[in-house]
């Protein structure tokens, strides 16, 4: 399900990120939606139409508008481009039905959020939960120099003294040792940030004993560009050309047909596809495979994978 | 055009029956002459007019009745409505999922009023008006979401997501087909399905789990599930089971028209947006074996169905003492002849 929605306000919160709002095109009120979830843009960009996720950053309980916050990413395919250089307010846009891959965990006694950059999207939806809720929870915020701690003063009204800031400009860092450490039954923590950040986090709580259910983070991957191939759908024999930049499930949709998906970002398993031959290399990208399902060479998930060249067959 | 509701019961005196109407749109589940479980899920989006399919909540001619039902079981043993702490956010989901499907789809019967955070529900079938606060428990009579389920017909369990799994934290069951809320809250989703037969060695609950936790706002999916109720009694629980266990010994070949009930649960499962859950509301139709086998269709294929049910299947649906009794009184509804595949009653 698609909802008709425009940009109705573009808010320039530092150098290379924007904030948007999106309001629906009739007017009409939109869905509430749970701390930590995101929604899926379709991006008119020249060479077709790109989806993005991005996570809710405003308040859940706002039926006028959602906000989401973008940085600006050179070296990547485009839509975060697009949206900082081309679109305009007013501009029309399709975007998904909200949905959650980071949800809090409800049985929590205490909640650690913890958002690296712009990975702190996610943890505004959820301090807002948290604190309506009454729970007791706590953020760390680590950003590049203080001009990124673009939302750092929404969190503070949020969090009060429990927000904490690193400027890495200044030589802060988190101490995942430390910070992770001597934390009472039943706390949870939250991470949204970077790659080498989010490996840290994990490596670290698992040596410290902490159990997996309760050391939750996010990250979508952008699918990475690469050469040229054809995916070819079994059931109708349809041959599609995947461009250098396009995914292999933005190719597919653009041919007409729609495959389900949620996160486009590797992580949710939705889009799963089976591969019946493959003339190249499958090279995975996503973080839902298990190693024996990547070493079966039989499955493939078409939002950030891809295959060497040549052709790629799924049943379809 | 309003609904006639009918003046029935589904205990003692047992009055309860359906209008022609109510027959014509019962949800007969069998498309084909074999039954076995499968993963039978499909979207719940709006189905024919006049159809059970039609709206999210089907409200018909037994609404009050059942209302009144649920109000003399809860009555009796106020248990069969549990709500764990961590559920507030999901019980108001469900009053707000509920009361605005029935104010869309049945203005006729039911009115909501909304003005910011103060709302008006109005419920003219059960005669009540009620201001509250949206997201003030203190404001209603119960808590949010039995204030709602006592008014809205069919079973609701609310699923708790966490943890890749989905828990059965949250419950209204007065008509349910002989499981325990008490027992079963607070049980992830394969612990809570543990005693169905074979459906667990043929993957049907991975496969079952892994799609609904990719259930998605706005896009809700429902099945059909069956078994059978000798007399139209809707509290079936293991907890009363003095009270009607004992009338499988009662079903003879000249009452088994009358008194044996096929009852299929129309199964359907909401993504929940402020919490993040999922209700998974479970409504209960039932129709004697006489009032479907008017229908030749359904009369030939019923009798092939239960035939032919593997015995384990009629054990866990309780039929065995009874089955025999309909299977020979339906046999001399069947010649034999090929029955199309579908599920309509002509």
């Amino acid at each position: 399900m698609q909802l008709d929605m425009r940009l109705s306000r573009i808010i320039e919160l530092a150098p290379g990120i924007r904030e948007f709002w999106l309001c629906r095109e009739d007017g009409g009120e939109l869905p509430t939606y749970s701390g930590g979830s995101h929604v899926v843009l379709s991006l008119p960009l020249p060479g077709g139409i790109q989806r993005n996720p991005y996570s809710l950053l405003g308040d859940p309980a706002d039926c006028n508008k959602w906000r989401i916050a973008v940085r600006r990413q050179e070296q990547s395919r485009g839509g975060s481009v697009w949206l900082h250089d081309s679109a305009q307010e007013g501009q029309a846009l399709k975007v998904s039905m909200p949905a959650n891959l980071f949800p809090m965990a409800r049985l929590g006694r205490h909640h650690v959020l913890i958002a690296g950059g712009i990975g702190v999207t996610p943890m505004l939806s959820h301090a807002r939960e948290l604190a309506r809720l009454g729970e007791s929870f706590e953020v760390h915020y680590a950003h590049r120099a203080p001009e990124f701690g673009v939302l750092a003063d929404e969190l503070r009204t949020l969090a009060g003294p429990d927000l904490h800031c690193y400027v890495e400009s200044r030589g802060e860092t988190i101490d995942f040792s430390k910070l992770l450490a001597r934390r009472p039954l039943g706390t949870h923590a939250y991470l949204c940030g970077p790659q080498g950040m989010v490996e840290a986090y994990h490596r670290i709580a698992s040596e410290m004993g902490w159990p997996d259910t309760h050391v939750h983070s996010e990250r979508f991957l952008a699918p990475p560009p690469g050469a040229p191939f054809t995916v070819r759908l079994a059931k109708t024999g349809k041959a599609i050309e995947v461009r250098r930049e396009q995914s292999m499930l933005e190719a597919i949709e653009s041919s007409g047909v729609q495959p389900p998906f949620l996160c486009r970002g590797g992580a949710c398993g939705q889009c799963e596809m089976e591969v019946l031959d493959c003339d190249s290399s499958l090279l995975h990208n996503d973080l839902f495979l298990s190693q024996a399902d990547r070493d079966s060479g039989r499955k493939i998930m078409p939002c950030v994978s891809r295959v060497t060249g040549g052709c790629i067959t799924v049943n379809l | 055009m309003g609904i006639a509701f009918r003046d029935e019961t589904f205990r003692d005196t047992f009055t309860y029956r359906n209008s022609d109407e109510g027959i014509r749109r019962f949800p007969f589940p069998f498309g084909l002459d074999q039954y076995m479980y499968s993963v039978n899920i499909e979207p719940h989006t709006a189905g024919k007019p006049d159809s059970v399919y039609q709206y999210a909540f089907d409200i018909d001619e037994h609404y009050i009745a059942e209302c009144r039902d649920r109000a003399i079981t809860l009555e009796k043993d106020p248990g069969r409505c549990i709500s764990l702490p961590h559920m507030m956010d999901s019980e108001w989901d469900v009053l707000e999922l509920i009361m605005t499907s029935l104010s869309r789809d049945y203005p006729e019967h039911f009115a909501l009023h909304r003005d910011g955070e103060q709302w008006t529900w109005t419920n003219r079938p059960l005669g009540i008006e009620q201001a509250f606060v949206f997201g003030n428990a203190q404001t209603l009579p119960y808590p949010p979401f039995e204030y709602i389920t006592r008014q809205t017909q069919g079973d609701f369990v609310i699923m708790d997501h966490r943890d890749g799994d989905l828990w059965a934290d949250a419950g209204m069951i007065t008509s349910q087909a002989d499981w325990s809320l008490a027992f079963d809250v607070g049980m992830s989703f394969k612990e809570w399905h543990g005693p169905v037969p074979r459906a667990h060695e043929i993957g049907v609950f991975d496969r079952a789990l892994k799609y609904l936790l990719m259930l998605q706002l706005g896009n809700p999916v429902r099945r059909l599930n069956w078994t059978m109720t000798v007399n139209p009694r809707l509290d079936t629980a293991p907890e009363t089971y003095p009270d009607w266990g004992p009338d499988r010994t009662s079903v003879t070949l000249d009452n088994v028209a009358e008194k044996v009930h096929l009852r299929v649960e129309l199964q359907a499962l909401f993504r929940l947006p402020r919490s993040n859950g999922i209700l998974f509301s479970i409504r209960c139709y039932m129709a004697s074996v006489g009032d479907l086998a008017r229908y030749p269709k359904w009369a030939r294929r019923l009798h092939r169905v239960l035939r032919d049910l593997p015995q384990d299947l009629a054990e866990y649906k309780g039929l065995v003492r009874y089955k025999p009794a309909v299977v020979e009184w339906l046999s001399r509804l069947d010649d034999g002849v090929p029955v199309p595949p579908g599920t309509d009653p002509e």
